[in-house]
Parts: C-alpha cells; sequence; structure tokens
C-alpha cells in the first residue's frame, strides 16, 4: 500500500469515527446541561464542598465563580510544585520559582505550556494531584463557558446564564471522567504505561547502561488529548514511546483530541432547538481542519521527497502523514500534545502548525473554547453581513447591538494583541534573540510560535526556543493569563447581554445563519480576520523561509 | 465591595470543591486505570519490558544505542539513549541540520548520499525503538560481514522482523531494532554453538 493510500485512509477512519460519535455524545451533552435532577454523587459533592448548587447565577456572579475557582487552583498547583521538594516521591524534581508559577498558570489556563521537562521537573505526586487534576477541572471551565453562552443564545429575556459550580461538576462527571477512563484503559491495553516503579537503571545487551521511566501515565495520557490540554508526562509529549507506542494509540489520542470539539456543535443546535444552527458551526471548524491539515501535510509529504526526506523530529512508526495529522488536529484545538516537533518541519509545514494556532483556535478548538469561540465569529459575521445588505445584524432572534459588538470585537483581539505585542518586545530584547536554537526567519517564529501558542493556550512549541528563563516565563504566563480569563469575562458578558434579550422571530428580511453561504461567509471572515492580522508578521517568518 | 465579599466567598467555596475533585480525579481516576492495568494488561502497565536469562535488558518501545559493527545501529538521537531524558534536534531545515547530518553520516561511516533518511535523521523521542527496513537492508552487509554469517541468513532475518502497517493501513513499515539484534544474536550462538 503507498504512503498516500495509507495516509487518507487513516484520516477517513478518524472522519467517520467523529461522524458517527458526535452525534449521540452531541446529544447527551446537551441533556448534560439540562437536566433538572443532580445524579447522587454530584449531591455528595455539593454537600461535601458546600457549594451553592440550588440557584442559577447572572452572568457577574458566574463570571466571579468561573475567576475565584481558576484563582484558587493557580495557588494551589504553585504552592504544590514549589512545596514537591519535601513531599514523598520527589526524587530530586525541581523547578525555579518562576517554572513554577509559569506551569501552575499553565496547566489551570488549559494551556500546558511546558518550560521543564517532564522527567526532571515534576515528581509523581505533582503528576497525578496537580497536573491530571488540573487537565479535568481546566477543560470542564471551558465546556461551562461555551454552555453559559449558547444560554444566552437560547433562552429568551432571562437574567441567568446558569450555575457554573453544576456545569463544572457535570463537566467532570457526566462528559469527562466516562470518556477518560475508558480512553486510558485502551491506551493502557495499547502499551501505555501505568505503575509506580522509580526509573530503573538496566544493563542493555550490547552491555551499555538506560534508564527505564515509570509512572502512572496512561490515565494522564487520556485527560491530556480529551480535555485538549496537551502537557506530556514526559518531555518528548506523544513522541515519547510510553506515551504514544504505535499506530492504533495515535489514531486513538488524535480522536480524542478532536471528539468533544466536534460533538460541541452539535449540542449547541440541540440546545437552541435547531440542529442546522449546529451544521453551520460545524461546517466553520471543518473546513478549517481540512485546509490546515492539507496545508501541513502536503508540505511534510513534498519535502519527504528531497534527499534527506522529512523525518528529522518525527518518529518511524508515524512517518510524515500520521505526523501531519497529530499536528494540525493539537495545534486547531488548543491542546498542543505533539508527536513529532514541529520546529523540525518545513517552513510551510510549521508555518501551517502557527497559521492553525492563530485562527483563533476554532478550527475545532479546544473544549468548549473552540465553540465561544466559533460563536464569536459567527456574531462578527452576521454583524458585518448586516453592514453590508444595511439590516439590523441578529443571530438567533438576538440583535447585535452596540454592546454585542463591542465585548465580541474585544474579545475577538485580546489574543492577536498579546501575540504581536510581546512577539515584538521579545524580538528587540537580546536575552530572548539569546534563547533562540535558530536565526533569522526561524528565529522570528520560534518567538512568535512560543507567544502564539500561550495567548492561545495551546501549548505546543517549537521547542529549540530555551523559554526556561525568568522574563519568557512570566510573560509567557502572562500571555497565557490574559487570553483565557479576559477573553472568558468577555465572552460571560455577552451571554449576560445576550439572554436579557428576547427571541425575535425570523422575517423575510432575516439572514439565515444555516445556509451554505453562511458557512461560506464564516470560513472566509476567519481567514480574512486572521491573515489581514498577522500576515505582516508571517511574511517576515515561515513565508520568508519558504521563499528562501 | 460587594465584588470582592462575593470572590472572597467563592474562593473558599472553590478551594472545597477543588480538594474534593482532587480525592475524585488525582487519586481514585488514576487508582482504577492503575487496577485494571494490573488486571487485565500487566505487561503493558509494566513498560513492555524485554527479558534475557530473567534480567531486564531493555522495553521493546523503546530503541538503545548499538556500539560496534557487528549490531544493527538505530536512528541517531538527540539524547544517546539514555532513557532519563527524551527529546529532539529541534534544528529546522537549513544549514544547521544539513551540518548535523553531515556529522551524523561521518560517525556511522555512510555516505549522505544514497543513505535512507531515517539513517540520518534523529527522532522527537530520541527513543525511537524503530529503523525503517530499508535501513535495516542497508546495514546487512556490514554486519553479516561482522560476524561471519551469510548474508541472505541476516536478510531473512531482517525480512521476519519487519511488521508492516497495523491493520494493513495504519502507520508505517518498520523493524524493531532490540528484537532484531536479539535474533541476531541467537542466530550467532545457532551458527557457532
Amino acid at each position: 500500500m503507498s504512503d498516500t493510500l495509507s495516509g487518507l485512509l487513516t484520516i477517513g477512519v478518524l472522519v467517520v469515527a467523529l461522524v458517527v460519535v458526535h452525534v449521540p455524545l452531541g446529544n447527551w451533552m446537551a441533556k448534560v446541561f439540562t437536566d433538572e435532577r443532580h445524579w447522587r454523587p454530584e449531591r455528595v459533592f455539593y454537600r461535601l464542598s458546600r457549594v451553592d448548587a440550588s440557584s442559577e447565577q447572572g452572568w457577574r456572579s458566574y463570571s466571579v465563580a468561573v475567576l475565584a475557582f481558576s484563582a484558587v487552583s493557580i495557588v494551589v498547583l504553585f504552592l504544590l510544585i514549589a512545596l514537591q521538594g519535601v513531599l514523598p516521591l520527589a526524587r530530586g524534581a525541581a523547578m525555579h520559582l518562576d517554572t513554577a508559577l509559569n506551569t501552575a498558570v499553565s496547566f489551570v489556563t488549559n494551556t500546558n505550556w511546558q518550560s521543564y521537562a517532564g522527567e526532571s521537573g515534576v515528581s509523581p505526586v505533582v503528576q497525578t494531584l496537580g497536573l491530571t487534576v488540573q487537565n479535568f477541572v481546566s477543560a470542564a471551565v471551558g465546556l461551562s463557558v461555551a454552555v453559559a453562552l449558547v444560554r444566552g443564545l437560547a433562552r429568551s429575556g432571562g437574567a441567568t446564564i446558569g450555575n457554573f459550580w453544576v456545569d463544572l461538576v457535570r463537566s467532570v462527571v457526566r462528559v469527562l471522567l466516562p470518556i477518560a477512563v475508558v480512553g486510558a484503559v485502551l491506551l493502557l491495553l495499547g502499551g501505555v504505561i501505568s505503575n509506580l516503579a522509580e526509573p530503573t537503571t538496566i544493563t542493555t545487551v550490547s552491555g551499555g547502561q538506560q534508564v527505564i521511566q515509570g509512572g502512572l501515565v496512561a490515565s494522564q495520557e487520556a485527560i491530556k488529548e480529551l480535555g485538549t490540554n496537551g502537557g506530556g508526562y514526559f518531555n518528548a509529549n506523544s513522541a515519547h514511546p510510553f506515551e504514544n507506542p504505535n499506530a492504533l494509540t495515535n489514531l486513538l489520542e488524535i480522536f480524542l483530541i478532536l471528539v468533544i470539539p466536534f460533538s460541541l456543535p452539535r449540542t449547541y443546535g440541540v440546545l437552541v432547538g435547531d440542529r442546522r444552527q449546529g451544521f453551520a458551526v460545524a461546517g466553520l471548524m471543518a473546513a478549517l481542519w481540512g485546509i490546515m491539515l492539507t496545508v501541513i501535510t502536503w508540505s511534510e509529504v513534498h519535502s519527504a521527497a528531497g534527499p534527506l526526506g522529512s523525518l528529522e523530529g518525527k518518529e518511524v512508526r508515524f512517518g510524515p502523514w500520521a505526523s501531519s495529522l497529530f499536528a494540525a488536529s493539537t495545534t486547531g484545538t488548543s491542546t498542543g500534545a505533539v508527536n513529532s516537533l514541529h520546529e523540525s518541519y518545513s517552513a510551510l509545514g510549521g508555518g501551517g502548525a502557527l497559521f492553525s494556532m492563530l485562527l483563533g483556535e476554532i478550527s475545532p478548538g479546544g473544549v468548549g473554547t473552540g465553540l465561544y469561540g466559533a460563536l464569536l465569529i459567527a456574531i462578527l459575521t452576521v454583524f458585518i453581513s448586516g453592514l453590508m445588505v444595511g439590516r439590523t445584524p441578529e443571530i438567533l432572534g438576538k440583535s447585535i447591538g452596540r454592546r454585542e459588538i463591542t465585548l465580541t470585537a474585544l474579545a475577538l483581539l485580546v489574543m492577536p494583541a498579546l501575540v504581536l505585542v510581546f512577539t515584538g518586545i521579545g524580538l528587540v530584547l537580546p536575552n530572548v534573540r539569546a534563547q533562540m536554537l535558530a536565526s533569522g526567519p526561524h528565529g522570528l517564529t520560534e518567538v512568535m510560535y512560543a507567544y502564539a501558542s500561550a495567548s492561545n493556550n495551546n501549548g505546543s512549541a517549537f521547542a529549540g526556543f530555551s523559554a526556561d528563563a525568568p522574563y519568557t516565563n512570566l510573560t509567557l504566563a502572562l500571555c497565557m493569563l490574559l487570553g483565557r480569563f479576559v477573553t472568558i469575562a468577555l465572552v460571560l458578558a455577552l451571554a449576560g447581554s445576550l439572554v436579557a434579550q428576547r427571541r425575535r422571530p425570523a422575517t423575510s428580511g432575516t439572514l439565515p445563519t444555516h445556509s451554505p453561504t453562511f458557512v461560506g461567509l464564516l470560513v472566509g471572515i476567519s481567514l480574512v480576520v486572521s491573515g489581514l492580522t498577522f500576515f505582516p508578521a508571517l511574511a517576515l517568518g515561515p513565508l520568508a523561509e519558504a521563499l528562501a | 465591595m460587594i465584588i470582592v465579599t462575593s470572590f472572597i466567598r467563592q474562593s473558599v467555596a472553590g478551594l472545597r470543591a477543588l480538594l474534593v475533585l482532587t480525592v475524585v480525579l488525582g487519586l481514585l481516576y488514576p487508582a482504577l486505570v492503575w487496577g485494571v492495568g494490573q488486571a487485565v494488561g500487566r505487561s503493558q502497565a509494566a513498560g513492555s519490558l524485554v527479558t534475557v536469562d530473567g534480567a531486564v535488558v531493555g522495553s521493546s518501545l523503546i530503541g538503545q544505542e548499538w556500539k560496534g559493527e557487528k549490531w544493527f545501529h538505530s536512528r541517531p538521537s538527540a539524547g544517546d539513549y539514555t532513557g532519563d531524558v527524551s527529546g529532539g534536534s529541534n534544528l529546522g531545515h537549513g544549514p544547521d541540520l544539513d551540518a548535523a547530518v553531515a556529522e551524523r553520516a561521518k560517525q556511522a561511516g555512510i555516505p549522505v548520499q544514497g543513505s535512507p533518511a531515517d539513517a540520518l535523521t534523529a527522532s522527537a523521542s530520541g527513543l525511537d525503538p524503530h529503523v525503517t527496513p530499508e535501513n535495516a537492508a542497508q546495514q546487512v552487509a556490514r554486519v553479516s560481514a561482522a560476524r561471519g554469517l551469510p548474508a541472505s541468513d541476516v536478510q531473512r532475518l531482517v525480512d521476519e522482523h519487519t511488521q508492516g502497517r497495523t491493520l494493513g493501513f495504519l502507520g508505517e513499515p518498520r523493524v524493531n531494532v532490540l528484537q532484531l539484534n536479539l535474533a541476531l544474536q541467537g542466530l550467532t550462538t545457532a551458527a557457532t554453538g
């Protein structure tokens, strides 16, 4: 079988699996977030933690709860990492305080940027009690915010957008945990390790020494992908054979990355009572994912025809096709796990991975973040279309007035502002330039990739960039914080503004937001907005390198 | 002011919620997966370890460094297969990578032109357990000469250890170097013994 046929069949199987699963999973999530009844374990949870699960919250209370929970999470995780040396099973793991702060912010914001190496930076206690837990709850926070925004569109003339604690707990108990358990067991059977052994030195057949790593990897690996987190147990992430041993586990990991983001449009369609609305959003996500996958795969396979091939930074068991599929999926979903090194990709392959993030993580985006990012694009699109045809812009019977478009525009501008300002500052600082591995256009791409990854809460890296220094650790942490929580606060304010409006019936003058034409508009607007914003920077980085 | 008191109250509630979630997600969930592994996948959970005469000599998933003419060699590695670190060179396409490749070719004693790409490139993990069948085939002459074995026998061994695509279409054809070298050692023992 040729490489091309094998690669296309792999993509085909993945797409079929997603198409089949998104219906029941999307319907299930819609049920989860509208269910009147609490499950028994959930009631126990509310009693033990004494949170108020009985009443709904307005957007201000909801935002305060999100921010308070995340702030506490950062403090607890920071203390856990800073004190890991005195906790059990430390095994010599240590981090500087700026690295520890970067890591705490990184895992709570669902970024999972890693300035440390998993083998030496964190103890098994931090891996399970700290990082695994945040892998779940940071994804649950994203899911909650997305559902709150959908309630804003679905409800008519209300004051509340749900209860954060209920959304958080149900995201964990009814969505993430069951899928993670199944995924972890399948990964384990495929060869991902799960043991309590210390790193052990053995003597190899040819008389050398080698360290065999241990750890509870399978459980962390499953939620790392499912929650679109991406922080690897080991430094090499999903390229490490103990995290991703073969082609089957590789396909399963890509499936886990994409399954919730591609199912959420269905949930949205069901919740607003019009499934066609969900198809339109899924159409936007799928089109962008398909475009980026094509660019990256074409570039990598094309460069594989050269004398050296494109195997630098890739594993033999994956090759260019399965590596590119992973790369497009991980950068399009704010996951940031890698099964190959993006820095060693061809200029357009690595540039494609970068642009995939710069689209704002909507192809199909992270758990929850992808849906609310895509809905922001939809609101922007009806606003621009409304201006063009001279009608009041509205979506699902809610008018997009001054307040709504201001909030939307600000939410869409947070990430580009962070990326461009901090990349620009970084490039003029001698200490940051000294941290680059490459020089010229590729070096510029390294720095831009880092700030794009942090501001989009992705977490993948051009890993030649030595980011573990105080200035970059702290500025990257700042980008992660602002990129995550300013956006969330604006999205929740938008939800509050939308929920207060009554839904007006559609008239003959209403622009339909479910037609293929509208999907085309969505794709066009998202490409034009990111293209115009980032073209000058991309021209100096990946495009200059590709043309050289 | 109301916002501040509300934030403090919600933070206290959030701390309690986080503690309960930590017990469920940080203790019970990993313990459950570990327990299932002990029941139905003990070998995989332990790291697919390979033993010879009762001693662990490696993992079939983790590549090793093989020095000398008489072994099949793994790919170049940024971490020299020590196992305590993992990662790659992170070199982009360009003069730095070309120089690294020339150096690797010199070390291995093979030409840059005409050698399989995986023989001159470092993997992402630095622990790649596989080489391509072409890479293995190119090493047959050296290995069989060093061991005094017929080249056809060694090539047959390579063919036997070439794994095709999983389910016929997933992933890439590959040869596990540790398993190939263990079989090679068995063949040598049989020939001389």
